[in-house]
C-alpha cells in the first residue's frame, strides 16, 4: 500500500478510535473493546474500498455494509462521522434519549444499512442484500461484519450454508477475531474453533490478516476481489481494546464505559498517536 | 349443501403469488424446505428464478427476507406458522419489525386443523406473538376469495405482513364477483341486535353458521368477521359493542393473546361489555383428523351458538 495511502488511513482509524472513546464515555456505557478491534477494518473499508457517498447514502448501486456484532456500533458510527454521514458532535449523544444514534445499529441512521444487535442476524440480512444484487445484477459487494463470539450462534452457519450454495460471490464477510467475548476468553466459553476450517467446510474461501496492519488489510481485501466462485470470509486476527493500553486484550473492557480518569488517560494516549502519525 | 366448494387458503396463497408476480417484478418467494405444503411449489414452477429454498433455517430465512427488502424487493417469506411465528420470532422481531422492512410473512398450517401431526405443529400461538410487534400486520383470511385479496392488499402495503393461512379445505363464502378487501377494515357477514359474533378466519364460517341457528331460536346475532387482526377495526368492534351490548369472538388460535384478547381490550377501552371467547383454551392440542378437532376443541358453530346464549345472560 502506498505510504501516504497508509498515512491517510492511519489517522482516520486513531480518530475513529477517539470517537468510539467519546461515544462510549458520554453515554456512560457500549462496547469500546470490540469497536477499537474493528476500527481499522471499518475505517480502511468506508476509506478505501467501498463504493459509498454520503450524498446518496440510499444509492441502489452502494456496497452495503451490515455490523452484524452490531454492538461495536460506536466504531461503526465514528466511521461514518469522520466520512461525512453525520457531525461529529453526534457521538457525544450515542445512547442519549432523543439522540440519533442509537445503542446498536438502526436502518435510519444516515449510512447504516441494517438494523443489527441481536447476534447471528446480520449475516443473514446480507445474505439477501448479496442475492438482491445478484438478482439485479448489480456489482455492489456486501460485507457483513460478526464477532468471534458470535459465530456460537446458530443462525450463523445457516447463513454460511445459504451463501455457497446461492453462490453468492459478491459476499464478505469479516470475522473479528479478538479471541474474548463476555464470559471470558472463546476458547473457556464455548469455543467456536477452528474456525477457518469451519467456513472452509461451508464451502467459503478463507482468508487470514492482521486486523490492525494496513498493508495486510489491503492484501486480504484485495485477495477478496480476486475470488470469484464462493463468498469470502476474512478471518481478522485483531486486539480488543486495541490503541488504548489498559483496555487492549482485556475482557472486562467488553462492555464497560470508560470513566472520566480513564477517557482523559485515552484520549492521552489516542491524541499521541495521531501526533506520531502526523508529516 | 352439496354445492358448496372448498379450498385451503394455503392453496389460495400458492395460487394468488404466482397470479400476481408479473404485475409485481420485486415479488420473490423464499421457502423453507416446505414448498410442497405451503403452496409456494405453484409459485415455483412458474416462476423458478424468483424462487429460493432456504433448506430447513427459518431464522436464515427471515434475516434473507430482510436484505432483500432492504434492497427493495418485496419477499414473502413461507413456512408452516409454528416456525414462522414462533421459531423465528425473534428475527422477525429484529431483523424485520424493528427496520420496518417490506417483508410479506405467509404462514400456513395455522391452528388445531393441522391435523394429525399433532401439538408440535399446531399453532395457537402465532397471532398472540406477531400482536405484540410494534408496526407489524396481521391478516388472517376467512377463505380462498379474501386469501387472494389479502395476498393482492400485502404487496400493495408497505411494511411488514404476517399473513395466516390453514391447511384444511374450508368453505368459500365470499363471491369473487363482488368481494372487495379493504385492509383493517372489519366485514359485517350479517346484521343482528342481540349480540355479535366476531370471528376470524375459518371461524367466520362456523359464525354464520351459528348466527343461522340462534335465528330459528329467536336471537338476532350480528356477525362480524375480522380479516385483519392488526390493526384492529376497533371503530366497528366499539360500534358493535353498543348497539349488542355483548360480544362472542371466535378464532383458531389461543384464547389468550389472539382476537379475543384484541377484542376485549377495544372494548374494555371504547365500550366495556361482557366478551365471551371461543378459541383453543389454555391447552396442547394432539393428533386427529382436522375435522375432529375443530368439533373437540369447541371450534364449531355449535359451540359458539352455545357460548352465545350463555353470554346473553351477561348482558346488562
Amino acid at each position: 500500500m502506498e505510504q501516504n495511502t497508509k498515512k491517510r488511513l492511519q489517522r482516520t482509524a486513531c480518530k475513529v478510535r477517539m470517537g468510539v472513546i467519546e461515544g462510549t464515555y458520554n453515554a456512560k456505557s457500549g462496547h469500546p473493546g470490540g469497536s477499537l478491534s474493528i476500527a481499522d477494518t471499518l475505517t480502511y473499508l468506508y476509506f478505501n474500498k467501498m463504493n459509498v457517498d454520503p450524498k446518496s447514502p440510499d444509492s441502489a448501486d452502494r456496497d452495503r455494509l451490515v455490523l452484524s456484532k452490531g454492538h461495536t456500533a460506536p466504531a461503526l458510527y465514528a466511521v461514518l462521522a469522520q466520512k461525512g454521514y453525520f457531525p461529529e458532535e453526534e457521538l457525544k449523544s450515542l445512547r442519549h434519549i432523543g439522540a440519533m444514534l442509537q445503542g446498536h445499529p438502526c436502518i435510519h441512521i444516515p449510512g447504516v444499512d441494517m438494523s443489527s444487535g441481536s447476534l447471528g442476524q446480520g449475516i443473514s440480512a446480507a445474505c439477501g442484500m448479496a442475492l438482491a444484487g445478484k438478482l439485479d445484477g448489480k456489482s455492489y459487494k456486501v460485507y457483513a461484519v460478526l464477532g468471534d463470539g458470535e459465530i456460537e450462534e446458530g443462525q450463523v452457519w445457516e447463513a454460511a450454508m445459504f451463501a455457497s450454495h446461492k453462490d453468492l460471490t459478491n459476499l464478505v464477510a469479516i470475522v473479528d477475531n479478538n479471541g474474548l467475548q463476555i464470559d471470558g476468553p472463546i476458547s473457556e466459553v464455548c469455543s467456536p474453533e477452528p474456525i477457518t476450517d469451519k467456513f472452509a467446510a461451508f464451502g467459503w474461501h478463507v482468508i487470514t490478516m492482521d486486523a490492525h496492519d494496513f498493508d495486510d488489510i489491503d492484501r486480504a481485501f484485495t485477495e477478496a476481489d480476486s475470488v470469484k466462485d464462493k463468498p469470502v470470509v476474512i478471518i481478522q486476527k485483531s486486539v480488543k481494546g486495541k490503541g488504548v493500553s489498559f483496555m487492549e486484550n482485556q475482557v472486562g473492557w467488553h462492555g464497560t464505559a470508560p470513566n472520566k480518569e480513564q477517557y482523559d488517560q485515552a484520549m492521552a494516549e489516542l491524541t499521541a498517536q495521531l501526533k506520531g502519525l502526523e508529516d | 349443501m352439496a354445492d358448496v366448494i372448498k379450498k385451503a387458503t394455503r392453496e389460495s396463497y400458492g395460487e394468488a403469488l404466482r397470479d400476481l408476480a408479473e404485475e409485481y417484478p420485486q415479488l420473490v418467494v423464499l421457502d423453507a424446505d416446505l414448498a410442497a405444503a405451503t403452496k409456494t411449489g405453484i409459485f415455483k414452477k412458474a416462476y423458478p428464478d424468483r424462487f429460493f429454498d432456504c433448506g430447513i433455517a427459518e431464522a436464515n430465512m427471515m434475516g434473507v427476507a430482510a436484505g432483500l427488502a432492504a434492497c427493495g424487493k418485496i419477499p414473502f417469506a413461507s413456512t408452516f406458522a409454528m416456525f414462522a411465528a414462533g421459531r423465528a420470532y425473534e428475527i422477525v422481531r429484529n431483523s424485520i419489525g424493528y427496520p420496518h422492512l417490506n417483508v410479506k410473512i405467509g404462514a400456513t398450517h395455522a391452528g388445531i386443523s393441522v391435523g394429525e401431526d399433532g401439538a408440535t405443529h399446531q399453532c395457537n400461538e402465532d397471532i398472540a406473538l406477531m400482536r405484540t410487534i410494534p408496526g407489524m400486520t396481521i391478516i388472517n383470511p376467512c377463505d380462498d376469495v379474501e386469501a387472494r385479496a389479502a395476498v393482492k392488499a400485502a404487496l400493495d402495503f408497505n411494511g411488514p405482513v404476517y399473513m395466516r393461512f390453514g391447511r384444511l379445505a374450508v368453505p368459500v363464502i365470499n363471491d369473487p364477483a363482488t368481494y372487495k378487501f379493504e385492509l383493517g377494515k372489519g366485514v359485517t357477514m350479517r346484521d343482528g341486535t342481540d349480540l355479535t359474533i366476531v370471528a376470524t378466519g375459518l371461524m367466520v364460517n362456523e359464525a354464520v353458521q351459528a348466527a343461522e341457528t340462534l335465528a330459528a331460536e329467536g336471537i338476532s346475532a350480528r356477525v362480524v368477521n375480522i380479516h385483519t387482526i392488526k390493526p384492529l377495526d376497533k371503530e366497528l368492534i366499539v360500534k358493535c359493542a353498543k348497539e349488542t351490548g355483548v360480544i362472542v369472538t371466535a378464532e383458531e388460535h389461543s384464547v389468550i393473546g389472539g382476537l379475543g384478547s384484541a377484542v376485549a381490550e377495544a372494548v374494555t377501552e371504547g365500550c366495556p361489555v361482557p366478551v365471551v371467547k371461543v378459541g383453543v383454551n389454555d391447552e396442547f392440542g394432539h393428533s386427529g383428523p382436522a375435522v375432529d378437532l375443530l368439533k373437540e376443541f369447541g371450534l364449531s358453530a355449535e359451540n359458539i351458538a352455545a357460548k352465545a346464549k350463555e353470554a346473553l345472560k351477561l348482558k346488562k
